[in-house]
């Protein structure tokens, strides 16, 4: 089975199947934007938290790190609740559409982004400043120097929460509803593939998503060595 | 503050993004899985599209999940196979519109030994009396789908409640046909399934079951399409879910039904509107 499945796989990506290239572009524009917001949340926190040394830091921290672990047929539920028309932004009308997906994945990104960037920034970040500031930079210079320091790890939260949007498949099966030539994207069509019976199919799927995902950090890791190198 | 500036830009990126793609007359339809799983809405749609350049955009979830979208506004027009609670909905005015338009009928499948020897019986009530009574293994969907509304059906008319936690034998695994069917295969177990999954199962899979009773008028399964009532949901396209529905049941969309095969030949659904007039 697996042996025709990696057969499939390859049939469907030389053929240049259409409506393959079209959930995997949707998948790619979805996890991109997503990505894209919440790494400007994600950073943004942390540098709020850095920024200003309140009490509640440490509570902060916690929630942050638990909502890494957020199931996402919760996020799901609740956002559906929340974006279905007899819901507090049902006028918006985003419920399955594209956009309403990447709301989802932002949710279940953006703790990934804080938790690991705030980790990266905390562990180094004190001394960091403390230098800056004895240089005579202001507060927001710091917080600079703090980020330019930690930036190998600030893209490892970045990575890392990008595996977690690629792989994603409770949250936006709810709030997407996995409609052809609309919503669908790799995730769904493969839990929908594995529920028509389409093993290979489906196994075919996940192997690309792997190879994208596979091509994807290597990009990333290349830009990580870039920088070092520098 | 500079972080709320950033997600209301963010925000207007996004629908900006996504802005394009909501054009064109489009209504959404909420199904179920069994349907969408027997490839149907990919035949029928683009026929319907063809005549009518309307598109309808798919949501396949259970029966119960289906229904409630159409009573919060998420969809436009439901089909699905549980006409007891399809009449009741739109008798409290959620929905409206209904028409009996195709069926097909649920089969009782099992271990091809038939451990609990149903196979000679007469009636489902009777099955499923046997099954109980002989604790023999059984899968329940346990989803509220259609499926699973019948199954309850039965055993209310057998007057038995298999009770999940307590028996044994009685396994609800909450998922969706064609799973439910694999566990059942796995488990040696019965399990009550529409025959169209059966069908579409059965070539695909080597599984170790077989159909064990069928033909009773208890396990007819009647589908019906019914519009949102635009009076409860004022943004509901009732116009357009109208005309699907009139094309759905009108002589060519009957007809189209009745030629669906799924791809391994088997005709699936039998077209059963009343025509008008």
């Amino acid at each position: 089975m697996l042996q025709q499945a990696f057969s499939k796989a390859f049939t469907l990506i030389l053929g240049i199947d259409q409506s393959l290239f079209e959930i995997v572009f949707l998948s790619l524009k979805v996890s991109g934007l997503a990505l894209l917001i919440a790494t400007i949340i994600g950073f943004a926190i942390t540098i709020i938290l850095e920024l200003f040394k309140s009490p509640f830091k440490g509570i902060t921290v916690t929630i942050i790190n638990t909502f890494t672990g957020l199931p996402p047929v919760v996020v799901g539920l609740g956002l559906y609740i929340i974006l279905s028309r007899s819901g507090p932004l049902g006028f918006l009308s985003l419920l399955y559409s594209p956009a309403a997906m990447v709301i989802a994945q932002v949710i279940l990104a953006v703790p990934i982004v804080a938790s690991v960037s705030h980790a990266a920034v905390s562990s180094t970040g004190n001394s960091v400043r403390q230098t800056a500031l004895c240089l005579g930079a202001t507060r927001f210079q710091a917080i600079s120097a703090v980020l330019l320091d930690a930036r190998y790890s600030l893209m490892a939260s970045v990575i890392n929460a990008f595996g977690r949007v690629m792989a994603e498949v409770g949250a936006v099966l709810i709030v997407g509803g996995n409609i052809a030539h609309y919503t669908r994207v790799m995730t769904t069509a493969i839990a929908m593939e594995t529920d028509r019976g389409d093993f290979e199919l489906a196994i075919a799927l996940g192997i690309i998503l792997l190879a994208l995902s596979f091509c994807i950090n290597l990009f990333f890791y290349s830009m990580q060595r870039k920088g070092a190198k520098r | 503050m500079i972080a709320i500036l950033k997600i209301i830009t963010a925000i207007g990126l996004l629908t900006f993004c996504f802005s394009s793609t909501s054009s064109a007359e489009t209504i959404r339809c909420a199904s179920t899985t069994s349907t969408q799983n027997s490839g149907f809405f990919e035949y029928i749609l683009p026929l319907f599209e063809q005549d009518t350049s309307i598109k309808v955009h798919v949501i396949a979830v259970g029966t119960g999940a289906a229904l409630a979208l159409g009573k919060h506004g998420d969809v436009d027009v439901v089909i699905v196979h549980d006409k007891d609670s399809e009449l009741k909905l739109v008798q409290n005015g959620f929905f409206i519109g209904r028409h009996d338009f195709m069926f097909n009928d649920f089969v009782i499948i099992g271990p091809q030994t038939d451990p609990a020897e149903v196979s000679g019986q007469k009636t489902a009530v009777e099955v499923m009396k046997i099954i109980y009574s002989k604790k023999a293994a059984f899968v329940s969907r346990g989803d509220d789908s259609g499926t699973h509304r019948k199954e309850m059906n039965i055993w209310k008319n057998a007057s038995l409640t298999p009770d999940a936690k307590l028996d044994k034998w009685y396994m609800s695994v909450g998922q969706g046909m064609s799973k439910t069917i694999r566990i059942a295969a796995e488990k040696d177990a019965y399990t009550i399934t529409d025959r169209g999954t059966w069908l579409a199962m059965k070539d695909k899979e080597n599984l170790s079951l077989k159909i064990l009773f069928e033909g009773d008028p208890s396990l007819f399964n009647q589908y019906g399409v019914m519009a949102v009532n635009p009076v409860k949901h004022k943004h509901a396209k009732f116009a357009l879910a109208a005309k699907f529905i009139r094309w759905l049941t009108s002589v060519k969309g009957q007809k189209a039904i009745g030629n669906f095969e799924n791809s391994h030949g088997n005709s699936l659904f039998i077209p059963n509107a009343q025509q008008e007039g």
